[in-house]
């Protein structure tokens, strides 16, 4: 069902991305991409994109420090990334 | 506790080929992937999308087998004893319990350090073509393509297939060796119609050898890379939103290291070591696919089924593979020559470069430690989420050293997961 939309809030915004899109993607359709600033403060986005460099982290249902890159888009969803303090 | 009588870590060509083979044998198998679908890195998506008939081939047998069980978005934690894995869901954990493991956990990109590689917007090679098949947005998008490797190629084609706008390829070998690299594909007729296609898929991108990017550049994100070609003098800027850029692939070892598998140098990287069979050093641990050593799809689908057909006890159906299995050895071994990197890549880095990125341990800091242990206990080098995935590939090829040792769990683990 590639038309299907799915609806998902990231920083406070409701969004829409086709189903079957992660997390990580559907923060760049919708933004910078920016997903996490480093300790040293500064804005980060997806490296790898596939689970191991740990960029990509961000919070998903109140649980911080999830892949964005691993995770698929699903209704309700509530995303927050470091976008909008790093902007 | 669920039971297996082989468990396979991995759902990429190696894993899914070995589960095929022992489920056929009548074992009930089990297979762990991180991923929420099946079809590792070069399946990414779901073997049933993919263009190589192989992968929907196998996928359906698979599915019609009642014998396997697939956990997908689970990762492996730690062993919390002997033929035990505790593995993590992103709701729950789960301890399981097996008779025979065969680790097929792939590779990763080798990514190195150079000025402004921390930009968003600057992603690994396979790195984009992951995001992108994930839904990332690329139309339109003005991209360079950058690094070492076949890789490169398969790269560019699926990102220009998402619309993206394909600035450059930038690959870092040599004229001699890629025409050297060209030549050897004689021994592989099917890289040679692969190849083929590539290069009609990418007709009038510019593909340019002898060349490596020297830094990236923007304000606040990427907007434009300086390229050093071959010893020119000056270097030429290219304008783009995304560099995909990627140094060749890695053996993801770490499941192997902290089960206590013995590893070892091959071709210039840290492989699990093992036998004919693709048994490792530890008793009923096997391993299969680029664990084991860089070689593709075709040497880890072999390797898969033999390690499939050894776990479950039929040695002699496996030796019949093992023919086969050396010619993509051979492959491997070529592709590994061809395109070793250039020492110039070592002095790209300045002290103000960052590269332990969880961290933001900079070259300055780094460069005057003679061992990792030291770096990472003076600087946190390593000691970040990634526990020196990404900035040990780096290491290795900056300063001589790398990670020398695994630390449980081996992702990073929600306290609720162990306590329990």
């Amino acid at each position: 069902m590639p038309d299907q939309l799915i609806n998902l809030c990231i920083d406070a915004r409701n969004v829409s991305v086709p189903a079957g899109v992660t997390v990580a993607a559907a923060i760049a359709m919708n933004g910078s991409g920016i997903t996490r600033l480093s300790v040293g403060g500064h804005a980060r986005a997806p490296l790898c994109g596939m689970g191991v460099c740990q960029e990509c982290r961000v919070t998903i249902n109140g649980r911080s420090h999830q892949l964005s890159c691993q995770t698929l888009c699903a209704d309700g969803m509530n995303v927050v990334t470091a976008g909008e303090v790093a902007a | 506790m669920k039971h297996f009588d082989i468990l396979i870590v991995g759902a990429g060509p190696a894993g899914l080929a070995a589960a095929h083979a022992a489920a056929a044998k009548g074992a009930h198998v089990g297979i762990i992937d991180d991923n929420p679908l099946a079809g590792g890195q070069i399946w990414r998506g779901g073997p049933e999308q993919q263009t190589d008939p192989r992968a929907p081939e196998l996928w359906q047998a698979l599915r019609r087998a009642d014998n396997i069980e697939f956990l997908q978005q689970t990762r492996v934690m730690y062993a919390p004893q002997p033929q035990h894995l505790l593995v993590q869901t992103p709701d729950a954990a789960h301890t399981l319990h097996y008779k025979k493991l065969i680790l097929a956990t792939g590779a990763r990109e080798r990514l190195l350090p150079f000025p402004g590689w921390t930009l968003p917007g600057v992603t690994g090679a396979g790195g984009l073509q992951a995001l992108s098949k994930g839904g990332y947005p690329l139309q339109g998008k003005r991209v360079v393509v950058a690094g070492t490797g076949p890789l490169l190629l398969a790269a560019a084609a699926t990102l220009k297939s998402k619309g993206a706008h394909i600035v450059a390829i930038i690959e870092q070998a040599n004229t001699l060796a890629l025409a050297g690299f060209a030549f050897g594909l004689l021994a592989t007729p099917s890289k040679i119609t692969q190849a083929l296609q590539l290069a009609s898929q990418l007709r009038g991108v510019p593909y340019l050898r002898d060349s490596y990017v020297h830094s990236a550049h923007g304000d606040g994100t990427l907007q434009s890379i300086q390229v050093q070609r071959g010893v020119a003098r000056d270097q030429e800027t290219l304008q783009c939103d995304y560099l995909a850029c990627g140094y060749g692939l890695l053996p993801n070892v770490e499941l192997a290291q902290a089960l206590g598998c013995a590893t070892t140098q091959r071709d210039s990287q840290t492989t699990v070591a093992i036998d004919e069979w693709q048994r490792t050093s530890v008793e009923d641990i096997y391993c299969a696919g680029e664990g084991t050593g860089i070689g593709g799809v075709d040497l880890a689908l072999a390797e898969g089924r033999i390690a499939g057909l050894a776990a479950s006890g039929d040695k002699q159906q496996a030796k019949e593979l093992f023919s086969h299995r050396a010619g993509w050895q051979k492959f491997a071994a070529r592709l590994a020559r061809a395109f070793a990197l250039r020492p110039a890549l070592r002095t790209l880095a300045g002290d103000d470069t960052i590269v332990c990125r969880c961290e933001d341990v900079c070259h300055g800091e780094l460069r005057t430690h003679t061992a990792w242990r030291s770096a990472k206990l003076q600087t946190r080098c390593g000691m970040g989420p990634c526990q020196g995935r990404i900035c040990g590939g780096a290491t290795e090829v900056l300063y001589g050293w790398r990670p020398d040792a695994v630390r449980m769990p081996i992702s990073p683990t929600r306290i609720s997961s162990i306590i329990n």
